[in-house]
C-alpha cells in the first residue's frame, strides 16, 4: 500500500484543539527520554520543570514575571505571522524599547508625576516601533527580506545598549560599572502586590491578550491581516494594500515588543544593564596544561588581558550591596585590555 | 504467454481497466469503472467536472493507486506504482497544466525528464527530427518564457513522443489553443492514430469530440454511464449523458437597445509588474448599458493585465484611461470603482476571488466590505455576512455541504456560482469577469451565462474576458480579441464567426492587413 496524502473535506475542529496538546505531550515524552538517558528520575525531572514553579506563591509569581514580556512579544508576532510577515527581530525591538524608556526614566525621573511613568512607557513603545519600522520600510521600499534585516538589527540594538550603559547612560556614581543609575520611583512601574515583584507590566500582557483575542476575529483589520497572510492575491482583489499591512503589523509588533522591553527595565530590573558574556579572569586554570608552549601562551594571555580575581570579588560585593527590592540579574566584567 | 488465450494476441485490447474503484475519504471518485482502449483509436473520456475523469487517468498513468480493480496491458495484468511504470509500458501523458521551467530552453526542459546521462544536444537533435516528422514546429533552443501556450503544449507532446508511446493520454488539450492551433493538433492526433498509437482524449468540448473521436466513454459521478460512437450522437445528446438531464438552454437576449456608455477605456497602456507578463498597448473600447462585450484571446495575451487595469488592482498611469459612468478612475483603486457600482470576478477562483480556508460568509466580506453593510465602524457584522452568503447560495443554487462551509470545499462550478452571485447581489452597473465558466460544469455555466444576460438586459454593462469561444458567441453582443497586449476593433457579434475571431485572436486585424502586405 502506498502512502497518499489527501486533503480533508472539512477542516477538523478536533485537530485544531488537539494539535497543541499532542505537541506538549510529545515534548513530555522527549523530556522523559532525555532524563532517563541523563540518569535522572523522570518523575523528579518533570516535577521540577512543570509543577514546582507553580507550587509556591513566590515561584508562581516569578513565572508570571518571566512570562509577561514573552506574552507581549508573542502577541505582536502573532499578528505578523498571521499576515505572513516574518519579524524575527523582536529581541532588538524589545531592547530599543528598553533603551528609549530607560533614557526617559533617567532624564525625567526627577519629575514626581504619573506623567513621568506614562512618558517612559510611551517612549518604550515608540522605540520598539522605530526599530520595527526599519525592516518594514526595507521590505516595502527595497523588497529586502525581513527575516535577515530584522534579525541583524537585533545585534545592532544589543550593541547599542552595550555602548550606552558603558558610555552616555553609565551611572556616574556607579564605580565605572557598565550599568545605568537606578530609576526613580516615579519612573518605575508600581507593583501589583506589596512585597513581590509582580508589577503593572504583567497586567499589560494579560489585558492585551484578551483584547487581541476579541478584536482579531471581529474587526475588519483582523480580517485584512488574515487575508493578506492566507492569499495575497485575494487581498489585492479585496483592495487591502499589502504594503500598508506590512507596515501595520511590524509597527504593532514593534510597539508590543517595546512595551515588553520598557516594562522589564521599569518594572523588573529598575535600571539598564548590558547583557553579554563574561570575560577572562586571571586564575591558575592553565597551569596544569602539559604542553609547555600552549601553557605559556595562555598564561601570558590571562595575565595581560584577564581580570584580577579581587575585582571579581568586589563585583560580588557590589551585587550584594544593592538596595532591598533590587535583583541584579546579570553583570558582565571585562578587563580593559581584552578585545 | 498471450498465446494461451483463446482470442490470440492481436485481438487483445491495448489497455483495459476492470472494476476500477477509488475512494477519497467519503467521496467515491471512481466506482467500478470499466474502460477498453484499442490500438489506433482516439477514445474520448467525457464527463462533467468532478465526474472522475482525472482520477481515472491518474490511475492509468500510475500517479494514484486504485482501491480495487485491475489494469491490463495487451491482456496482461500490470501494476502501475509510478509514472515510470506507465512510461515503460508505452503510456505517455500530456497534462492540462504544463510542468515547464520558464527560464530554461525547450531542450533543457525535456532533458530534465530523460534518464541520467542524456545530453541536451542529443535531445535537441531528437526534438528537431520529431517536430519535422509530425509537423510540430518547435525550436529546441528557445527559452520557454518566450513561447505561446500552444508552443508550450507542443513541448509536452514532443516530450511524450520521444518515448515512443503506444497510448497518449491528453487532458483538455484544446482549452488553451486558438481554433487554428487546435486544427493543427487534430491533424497530429489523427496521424498518430493512423500509425497505431491510441489516444485517450479528455475534453468537454463536444463538437471537437464528435470531429476526431471514434469511441467515447461517459462518466457521471464516478460511474460509467454510457459508451458510444460520438460521431453518431449530437452535442446535445452527449451533454445530457454527461449531466444526466437535459441542460437548460441559455435564453438569448433578443433584440434590445443599448443605453449610454457605462465603461470607457481610452488609450490604456501598461508596463507589466512581472517581467514575464504582457504589456497592454493602447487599448480603447466602450461598453454601453445593456451590452455584453466578449473579449476573446488565447491565455497569456494580456487578459490578466487587462482585468487588473479595469478593476484597479493595478491602477493605470492616467485617470482618463478608465471611465466608469462618467467618472475618470484610471488612478483609483478597486474599492473606489466598486463604490461607483462596478463589480469584478477574476479568473483565479481559489486564492483571488475567494480564500479557500475562509468560510463563505468571510468570503462575502472580500468584496462586500467596501460597499455593503457587512462592516460598520471597523467591526464585522457576522450575521449580515452569513445572511448574504445564504441568500447567494439560495439564489444561485450553490451546492454546499453545510450552511457556511469553507470556500475550498466547494467544487469549481459551485464556487464560481458563489463568486458571480456575490457580485451580482449588488446589480452592478459595470461587471467585468475573467474566464467566468472556465472548468465549470455545463449546468453551472448555463446559470452563470443566463445571469449575465439578465443583468445586461436591465441596462448594465458587462465585459467577459474568455478563452471559450462558444461562451462568447452564446452571450456577447459585441466581440473583440486580445493578442500580444493589443485589442482588435470591436465587432457586432452578428457579423462574426469562429474563423474571423480565430484570425483576430492570432493578431491579424483588418487594420493590420495593409502593414502586413507592406511587409510582404
Amino acid at each position: 500500500m502506498r502512502l497518499e496524502l489527501e486533503r480533508r473535506a472539512v477542516h477538523s475542529q478536533a485537530m485544531t484543539v488537539l494539535s497543541p496538546v499532542i505537541a506538549i505531550g510529545l515534548t513530555l515524552v522527549a523530556g522523559v527520554i532525555l532524563f532517563v538517558l541523563a540518569g535522572i528520575n523522570p518523575v523528579d525531572g518533570i516535577y521540577t520543570y512543570f509543577i514546582s514553579p507553580l507550587a509556591s506563591a513566590y515561584s508562581a509569581q516569578e513565572v508570571l514575571v518571566k512570562a509577561a514580556p514573552l506574552i507581549l512579544i508573542a502577541l505582536g508576532l502573532s499578528l505578523c505571522f498571521q499576515a505572513n510577515v516574518w519579524n524575527i527581530g523582536a529581541e532588538g525591538q524589545y531592547t530599543i524599547g528598553a533603551i528609549f524608556g530607560g533614557w526617559v526614566a533617567l532624564t525625567f525621573g526627577d519629575f514626581d508625576s504619573v506623567l513621568t511613568l506614562l512618558a517612559v512607557l510611551v517612549a518604550g513603545i515608540l522605540g520598539g516601533m522605530l526599530w520595527a519600522a526599519i525592516p518594514a520600510l526595507l521590505k516595502t521600499v527595497f523588497r529586502a527580506n525581513e527575516i535577515l534585516t530584522s534579525l541583524m538589527l537585533t545585534y545592532v540594538a544589543l550593541l547599542l545598549l552595550d555602548y550606552l550603559v558603558r558610555g552616555p547612560l553609565r551611572d556616574p556614581a556607579g564605580f565605572n560599572f557598565p550599568e545605568s543609575a537606578l530609576f526613580s520611583s516615579s519612573a518605575t512601574l508600581p507593583g501589583l502586590t506589596s512585597d513581590g515583584r509582580l508589577h503593572l507590566g504583567v497586567l499589560f500582557a494579560f489585558v492585551l491578550a484578551i483584547v487581541m483575542a476579541f478584536a482579531l476575529p471581529t474587526t475588519l483589520k483582523g480580517f485584512e491581516i488574515r487575508t493578506v497572510g492566507q492569499a495575497p492575491k485575494a487581498a489585492r482583489f479585496a483592495g487591502f494594500g499589502a504594503k500598508n499591512m506590512i507596515l501595520f503589523v511590524f509597527m504593532v509588533s514593534g510597539a508590543f515588543a517595546g512595551l515588553a522591553g520598557v516594562s522589564e527595565v521599569a518594572g523588573t530590573i529598575g535600571q539598564l544593564l548590558p547583557v553579554i558574556s563574561p570575560g577572562y579572569v586571571n586564575t591558575p586554570i592553565f597551569d596544569g596544561v602539559d604542553d609547555d608552549e600552549t601553557r605559556e601562551r595562555y598564561q601570558e594571555a590571562v595575565a595581560t588581558q584577564g581580570l584580577d580575581p579581587a575585582a571579581v570579588a568586589a563585583n560580588v560585593v557590589h551585587a550584594l550591596a544593592q538596595p532591598a527590592g533590587v535583583n541584579l540579574v546579570e553583570i558582565a566584567m571585562l578587563s580593559t585590555d581584552q578585545h | 504467454m498471450a498465446g494461451k488465450t483463446n482470442d490470440g494476441t492481436d485481438r487483445m485490447p491495448l489497455l483495459e481497466a476492470r472494476g476500477i474503484t477509488k475512494q477519497f475519504g467519503t467521496v467515491i471518485a471512481n466506482d467500478t469503472v470499466d474502460l477498453v482502449v484499442e490500438e489506433g483509436e482516439i477514445h474520448a473520456l467525457l464527463g462533467e467536472n468532478g465526474a472522475g475523469k482525472s482520477t481515472l487517468v491518474k490511475i492509468l498513468y500510475g500517479i494514484l493507486e486504485p482501491n480495487a480493480g485491475e489494469v491490463l496491458w495487451r491482456g496482461q495484468p500490470v501494476t502501475l506504482r509510478a509514472p515510470a511504470d506507465a512510461q515503460a509500458l508505452g503510456i505517455g501523458m500530456v497534462f492540462q497544466h504544463f510542468s515547464l521551467f520558464e527560464a530554461l530552453t525547450v531542450a533543457e526542459n525535456i532533458t530534465l525528464a530523460m534518464p541520467k546521462g542524456t545530453t541536451t544536444r542529443d535531445v535537441a537533435r531528437q526534438v528537431r527530427s520529431i517536430s519535422e516528422e509530425y509537423g510540430l514546429p518547435l525550436d529546441p533552443d528557445r527559452h520557454v518564457y518566450r513561447l505561446s501556450v500552444g508552443e508550450r503544449q507542443r513541448i509536452e507532446i514532443v516530450r511524450c513522443l520521444m518515448q515512443n508511446p503506444r497510448l497518449i493520454i491528453m487532458d483538455e488539450p484544446t482549452a488553451v489553443l486558438t481554433p487554428q492551433e487546435a486544427d493543427k493538433l487534430f491533424e497530429t492526433l489523427t496521424r498518430l492514430a493512423g500509425e497505431g498509437c491510441a489516444i485517450l482524449y479528455i475534453s468537454h468540448r463536444l463538437e471537437e469530440v464528435k470531429r476526431i473521436c471514434s469511441t467515447s466513454t461517459v462518466l457521471r459521478r464516478g460511474k460509467v454511464v454510457a459508451s458510444c460512437d460520438p460521431r453518431e450522437e449530437t452535442a446535445a445528446s452527449l451533454a445530457s449523458m454527461m449531466v444526466g438531464a437535459d441542460v437548460e438552454d441559455v435564453k438569448p437576449p433578443g433584440e434590445h437597445e443599448f443605453g449610454a456608455v457605462r465603461l470607457k477605456v481610452d488609450g490604456l497602456s501598461t508596463v507589466p509588474e512581472d517581467p514575464l507578463g504582457t504589456a497592454l498597448r493602447d487599448i480603447s473600447f466602450e461598453v454601453r448599458g445593456g451590452e455584453i462585450l466578449g473579449i476573446a484571446g488565447v491565455a497569456g495575451n494580456g487578459q490578466e493585465e487587462l482585468f487588473q487595469a479595469l478593476s484597479g488592482i493595478v491602477p493605470a498611469d492616467r485617470p482618463d484611461t478608465v471611465t466608469i459612468d462618467g467618472e475618470a478612475v484610471g488612478r483609483k483603486g478597486i474599492n473606489v470603482r466598486r463604490r461607483l457600482g462596478a463589480a469584478f470576478a477574476p479568473e483565479e477562483r481559489i486564492g483571488e476571488a475567494a480564500v479557500g480556508r475562509f468560510k463563505l460568509s468571510d468570503n462575502v466580506l472580500l468584496s462586500g466590505h467596501a460597499t455593503e453593510s457587512v462592516v460598520s465602524s471597523g467591526f464585522i457584522n457576522a450575521r449580515t455576512a452569513r445572511n448574504h452568503a445564504a441568500e447567494i447560495i439560495q439564489r444561485f443554487d450553490v451546492r454546499v455541504g453545510g450552511p457556511d462551509p469553507e470556500a475550498g470545499s466547494l467544487s469549481g462550478g459551485n464556487l464560481q456560482k458563489f463568486v458571480v452571485g456575490r457580485e451580482m447581489r449588488r446589480s452592478p452597473g459595470v461587471f467585468v469577469l475573467s474566464q467566468p465558466t472556465w472548468g465549470v460544469d455545463a449546468g453551472a455555466a448555463a446559470i452563470i451565462r443566463q445571469a449575465l444576460i439578465d443583468l445586461a438586459a436591465k441596462g448594465n454593462a458587462v465585459v467577459v474576458i474568455s478563452q471559450d469561444l462558444d461562451e462568447i458567441f452564446q452571450i456577447a453582443d459585441s466581440i473583440a480579441a486580445i493578442s500580444h497586449g493589443r485589442l482588435s476593433p470591436v465587432h457586432p457579434a452578428s457579423e462574426m464567426n469562429m474563423e474571423k475571431v480565430g484570425l483576430l485572436m492570432g493578431g491579424i486585424h483588418a487594420s493590420d492587413s495593409e502593414e502586413a502586405s507592406d511587409a510582404a
